[in-house]
């Protein structure tokens, strides 16, 4: 009979090995689902993970992989903090709709002017909109008791219906046609987050995100602030006999991980996506609470996890065209990441033992 | 002796990595009531779940009545006359004590013929209890009672019995042991755990020392000292704690009109508490559990915040300052809950250093963490408190009980604290490491600190502190000098018998 049995202390070798055996068996259920839908399922998993890197438009998707992964990264880094303090903030959508709202809107209220100075003040903008958006869950909870998990998911939708308002009104392109959408910062410099260098997919959003992870990781592991956001996730009681203000803890948490969706959100409306239109959200949001997971809420891993992630949803549009897969098999995809990390997250802290079946 | 009840021979269990029970042989007899003596983890609680059916036995065998006897669960060693009342009372709040009883019954009858049938029980025992009382109402005591009763109507012909007196006052203790006695002498025989070695002086026929899992040695209880006892459970001779002489100072901590209420709903809120500490005085604060002492421990540490002057450190007012700034200024303190309260589980032993000494031993500098000086801090701490483990990168759940407590206390001593306050400083920890905490709480006092002990141990109240005072219901008593202070006269500062009327007048 197989029992488990709490380990005396948590596996060095399986904090780092959970997420690599999470990879490799979400391939084998994967190619299992593929099979079950008539594809070849080494076809597919080779397309999802082998094409973006080394195929044969390769040239192509590997930008692609920093365009998508910098987002991921920027949003993951900051949900970590949380996650790490058992504060659990949903509703990055949310604040990276906000964030690029708020941004887009003080770049194009410059419109048609140039500067240098405008692209800072919209990456502000930006960062203020997100926290701002993360501070009604945060206040609520700490005044009222709320839980913030309901009221930042919930808040994701009315950012959506705010983005539909906004492209349709007040941030609709005069020169459109009628059809809705903003400007398109690709076509205003001042407010254009270009490439840095051409064909590397490189952005400042990317260069954010790089920072984000150091300074991330500095915070956790040599700041008093960040050892008290450990202390609280894993020990409240103890964290509140350390000294910690557990609510100011929710308010910089909850501040931190909105002002980084809605810099995602800015760098993204002002680079890649360009303007701001109904369906300007695609989700970031929500996968970077996965790639968090996957890269075990450490700064590193969720670079890595960031840029596996990325290369999930590339090599997912790709098999989508190429091997006519549907869309929401990769999504399935994707979900047993998740499912399968956390499930053998489980040998961290146990092992496995087989005991003789007792005669009853 | 009259005939022999139960026989255990050479019962063996063992656990992943350690043998929790190795060929432990004894016998008890019909209406004899037996010590079952040893530290935390001697494996006393192994033994008594396998004669209640909870554990089976690697090996070994039991005889009952004559008969072998290998209960597969409680239900079973219930049935042939087993009763056990555990440390922790397993009843609900919201029901009452009839409700309780039937719940852990077979085939309960009626709610009116089982109130009959207690309040038969519990007036021939002399344990006064009301069925129909709701069982949120009830002191400690009174459950404990609830549970006696609940084994008493299954007619049980041997009564394991838990620790049963740590929750109770001196007084609650006489009115148990008179109840017992008259067990005995209908034939029914008890077996006793406990650690307390003056109560099994006073209510024990023989006793079995176990030590590591190994029956060491039986002893007939009236006829040997507490010493001799405490020695063949540690295995070793050990020092009793020595109490310098020490020069009382200026008053430390003066405490004046505090009352906090309870963050918790089953928690005690605090009503007008007064008291003051000299340095190099150890103030004993006794009490039974669950009478304000983590609030009063909560509120003179920071987490919970008062109004400014009903806390003072040195004359100036502390009640409003948090955790941080009170250990900056001295006042430091060291919960009872080792385990997520006092220290993170996972976290390593030098991270756990950090969590209290982050500011005061100046472990980091404007907020940027010195991990190298916190290694340094744990590795002084786990040398100074002899706390025995591989080193500081371990975790903390990692420490047995009493080398986790070592370190807590360590931790706070080594910060030179103005005033320290300890909440049950040598709960579950073996004698010792109990002597050698207590004896730097006496040294930590003699160099001029001043001591707030809390605890439930009446003995190390007694045997460190200078004053004593006992909290009940979340006021303070009348503070005492405690040299001289009768067993009785403490029992009456701990609340007598919480309400509990004695009525062995007849027996």
């Amino acid at each position: 009979m197989l029992t488990l049995e709490k380990r005396p202390q948590p596996s060095k070798f399986w904090t780092y090995m959970t997420p690599l055996v999470a990879v490799i068996v979400t391939m084998i259920a994967g190619g299992m689902l593929f099979a079950a839908l008539g594809k070849n399922p080494f076809t597919a998993i080779g397309t999802i993970f082998w094409e973006p890197l080394f195929g044969e438009f390769s040239f192509y998707y590997r930008p692609q992989l920093l365009v998508k992964g910098g987002p991921l990264i920027l949003i993951a880094i900051g949900l970590s903090l949380g996650f790490r303090a058992g504060i659990w903030n949903i509703g990055a959508e949310g604040q990276y709709i906000i964030g690029a709202i708020c941004g887009a809107a003080v770049g194009l209220a410059f419109y048609p002017a140039e500067s240098w100075i405008i692209f800072p003040l919209m990456v502000i903008a930006g960062a203020l909109g997100g926290l701002l958006w993360a501070m009604i869950p945060a206040l609520l909870k700490v005044r009222f008791g709320t839980n913030e998990i309901l009221v930042s998911l919930m808040l994701v939708y009315v950012a959506e219906q705010l983005l539909a308002s906004m492209s349709l009104g007040l941030l609709k392109n005069p020169e459109g046609f009628g059809f809705p959408g903003s400007r398109n910062f690709q076509q205003y410099a001042s407010g254009h987050n270009a490439e840095l260098i051409t064909g590397s997919g490189m952005h400042w959003g990317v260069v954010a995100a790089f920072i984000a992870v150091i300074f991330a990781y500095i915070l956790l592991n040599r700041h008093i602030l960040g050892f008290h956001i450990r202390l609280t996730g894993q020990a409240p009681r103890a964290a509140r006999f350390a000294g910690v203000n557990p609510k100011l803890l929710v308010v910089f948490c909850l501040g931190a991980s909105g002002a980084l969706a809605g810099l995602a959100g800015l760098f993204e409306v002002s680079g890649p996506s360009g303007q701001i239109s109904i369906d300007f959200n695609s989700g970031y949001g929500f996968t970077a609470i996965i790639v968090a997971f996957l890269g075990r809420l450490h700064p590193v891993g969720i670079l890595l996890a960031g840029l596996l992630m990325a290369l999930t949803y590339i090599g997912g549009e790709i098999a989508q065209s190429n091997l006519g897969l549907p869309a929401a098999a990769i999504q399935v995809f994707q979900g047993m990441l998740l499912f399968f990390l956390l499930a053998i997250d489980m040998l961290t802290n146990y092992r496995i033992k087989l005991t003789n079946r007792r005669v009853a | 002796m009259t005939e022999t009840l139960l026989t255990i021979s050479g019962l063996t269990k063992a656990y992943p990595g350690v043998v929790a029970n190795d060929n432990v042989s004894f016998e008890i007899g019909e209406g004899e009531v037996h010590a079952l003596l040893g530290e935390n983890g001697a494996g006393k609680s192994t033994l008594v779940k396998m004669i209640y059916g909870l554990v089976k036995p690697d090996s070994g065998s039991m005889t009952f009545q004559g008969k072998p006897f290998a209960p597969p669960e409680p239900r079973i060693a219930r049935a042939l006359g087993v009763a056990m009342v555990f440390q922790h009372f397993s009843l609900f709040d919201a029901l009452n004590v009839a409700e309780n009883i039937s719940l852990g019954m077979e085939d309960p009858p009626s709610q009116r013929d089982l109130a009959a049938r207690i309040r038969e029980v519990s007036e021939t025992y002399g344990l006064p209890l009301d069925p129909f009382r709701t069982v949120g109402d009830l002191s400690a005591g009174e459950r404990q009672r609830v549970e006696i009763i609940r084994c008493l109507l299954q007619d049980p012909r041997l009564l394991i019995m838990d620790e049963p007196t740590s929750v109770l006052t001196p007084q609650e203790v006489e009115i148990l042991f008179q109840t017992l006695r008259k067990l005995t002498a209908e034939g029914v025989a008890i077996l006793y755990i406990s650690h307390k070695l003056e109560e099994i002086r006073t209510l024990c026929d023989h006793a079995t020392i176990l030590r590591l899992g190994k029956n060491v040695g039986t002893c007939i209880p009236r006829e040997t000292s507490a010493r001799d006892m405490a020695e063949q459970m540690v295995g070793s001779a050990f020092e009793a704690p020595a109490r310098p002489d020490r020069n009382l100072g200026a008053v430390a901590l003066d405490v004046s009109g505090l009352s906090v209420t309870s963050p918790g709903t089953f928690g005690t809120s605090l009503r007008n508490i007064h008291f003051t500490v000299q340095q190099g005085e150890i103030l004993g604060i006794g009490g039974v559990a669950g009478n304000g002492q983590d609030e009063l421990l909560a509120a003179l540490s920071g987490e919970l915040t008062t109004d400014a002057n009903a806390i003072k450190l040195h004359g100036s007012p502390v009640g409003s300052f948090g955790p941080t700034a009170r250990r900056d200024l001295g006042l430091l303190t060291a919960p009872e809950e080792r385990l997520g309260h006092a220290a993170a589980p996972d976290m390593s032993l030098t991270e756990n250093a950090m969590l209290t000494a982050a500011s005061r031993e100046k472990l980091m500098n404007k907020g940027m963490l010195n991990w190298a000086k916190a290694r340094i801090f744990a590795n002084r701490i786990i040398e100074e408190f002899d706390v025995r483990t591989p080193g500081p990168e371990n975790a903390a759940r990692a420490l047995s009980g009493g080398n986790l407590q070592k370190f807590v206390i360590g931790r706070e001593v080594l910060q030179r604290p103005e005033v320290l306050v300890v909440n049950q400083p040598t709960w579950g920890v073996d004698a010792a490491a109990a002597a050698s905490i207590r004896q730097a709480l006496l040294d930590l006092a003699a160099g001029g600190a001043a001591i707030i002990c809390i605890s439930q141990d009446l003995d190390e109240l007694m045997e460190i502190s200078d004053r004593f005072c006992a909290l009940n219901e979340g006021r303070l008593s009348d503070i005492r000098p405690a040299l001289g202070l009768s067993v009785d006269e403490i029992g009456l500062m701990m609340g007598g018998a919480h309400g509990m009327e004695v009525s062995h007048a007849d027996a």
